[in-house]
């Protein structure tokens, strides 16, 4: 399966300026495993030492977000677009 | 019903309207809550005056002293709620507000008569509460609230809110609202799966985490403390984002059932159509929605009349969730 994952500003210059990646995977943990080895320097900024997701990273594939989804061990299908994005407070109207 | 002693008495009792003619599916019935009908005018009245009779409760404010001062950090409904309980009660506030919201928060906070202390836009509401804590802590004198993590900003939801819910709309099976300090989602989420375990809560977020540029590092993150404190990952059944293009072409189909409603409301409803659209053909659902405040604050941005993209740009550089 080949995703497309949407890379936020802050992670780009750790990962060669792109703003999109396409990436293999079955699995939204796959998926960020094989980016961390492609960037080595995200890995902690990713997924924490026991495979989860770092607690400040909101992953979304297709705009739902994966943690309400199964988390790491969320279904990725082809085409599917993934967004990384940092949790920030929102409006907070 | 008709006289009251004082406007803070209509804070709250907001009508529940059948917005189902936007429903894209029979077997599902939307209704939408307004908070817009508040007094001043939105969902945030119930949260202001929460946060200011819990601080007069605990002795923290006292009705009456003079000098006292309030320092918040908003991108608006909460400064403008605050400031008009506290124009009524006699307190000073000051709220740290980024730079780009729309001009009519700004004219609206300074109306009920609130100091602006200015945060960079590019940080978004992360930076408005970073500069707010750092005053707060550099001035012990004055009364910090901090919407993000007082338990009287959920407490208003769980007291009142969701309580009004349920009674109005007891065949409730879906509530959808947005997510910013999460106040409403946690407080409303917890008194409904308390009372009827069974319905699905979803949160809705505009994509903040993109827009908001000013972050050095994944490590400035931001997760709200009530989030945290209410165990929200568990409360929360899906979670999903609505990007500025939807939420404007929402807020514009909104007008279709009779509603002028704020751009975070079009998100909102978008969340909702997007959750109608999971639920199978054989089975009736009942979204609740919530219309967070009307779109009086937002006809600057020229979101019902100007070309949609253009709007969409404008949009992407104002805060408007």
């Amino acid at each position: 399966m080949t995703a497309v994952v949407r890379i936020p500003t802050v992670l780009r210059p750790a990962m060669g300026g792109n703003t999109v990646i396409p990436v293999r995977g079955t699995t939204i943990g796959e998926v960020l495993s094989e980016l961390t080895m492609s960037y080595p320097a995200v890995k902690g900024q990713l997924l924490n030492d026991d495979g989860t997701l770092h607690r400040f990273l909101n992953v979304y594939v297709n705009d739902d977000d994966v943690r309400y989804l199964g988390g790491v061990g969320a279904p990725v299908v082809d085409d599917d677009e993934i967004t990384l994005l940092p949790a920030v407070a929102g409006g907070a109207r | 019903m008709a006289r009251h002693a004082s406007v803070l008495e209509l804070i709250g009792n907001t009508p529940v309207v059948d917005v189902s003619a936007l429903s894209p599916k029979p077997n599902v019935t939307i209704l939408a809550k307004l908070e817009g009908r508040n007094p001043a005018g939105s969902v945030k009245d119930r949260v202001a005056l929460s946060l200011i009779e819990a601080a007069e409760r605990d002795g923290v404010l006292v009705p009456g002293k003079p000098d006292q001062i309030l320092i918040e950090p908003s991108s608006g409904n909460t400064g403008i709620a605050l400031a008009m309980v506290c124009r009524l009660r006699g307190y000073l506030l000051k709220v740290v507000l980024p730079s780009n919201v729309s001009p009519e928060r700004r004219q609206l906070l300074l109306a009920w008569g609130a100091e602006i202390i200015d945060s960079p836009g590019s940080e978004g509401s992360n930076g408005a509460v970073r500069l707010a804590q750092q005053l707060a802590g550099e001035h012990p004198e004055w009364t910090f609230l901090y919407q993000y993590a007082n338990p009287a900003n959920p407490w208003a939801h769980y007291t009142m809110t969701g309580p009004e819910i349920l009674a109005d709309v007891p065949e409730v099976t879906h509530f959808v609202a947005g997510l910013g300090t999460s106040g409403t989602l946690m407080g409303v989420g917890r008194y409904l799966k308390e009372h009827k375990p069974d319905v699905q809560i979803w949160a809705i977020e505009p994509p903040s985490g993109e827009m908001v540029d000013g972050l050095r590092s994944l490590e400035d993150g931001y997760i709200p403390p009530i989030f945290i404190d209410n165990d929200g990952t568990k409360l929360l059944d899906r979670k999903v984002v609505v990007r500025p293009k939807e939420s404007i072409e929402w807020t514009r189909r909104m007008t279709e059932v009779g509603l002028f409603v704020g751009l975070s409301s079009g998100a909102i409803m978008a969340g909702a159509v997007k959750c109608a659209n999971t639920i199978p053909d054989d089975q009736v659902a009942t979204i609740v929605t919530i219309v967070c405040d009307d779109g009086w604050k937002y006809l600057s941005t020229g979101a019902w009349s100007d070309d949609i993209d253009e709007v969409v740009e404008r949009a992407k550089k104002i805060i408007y969730f």
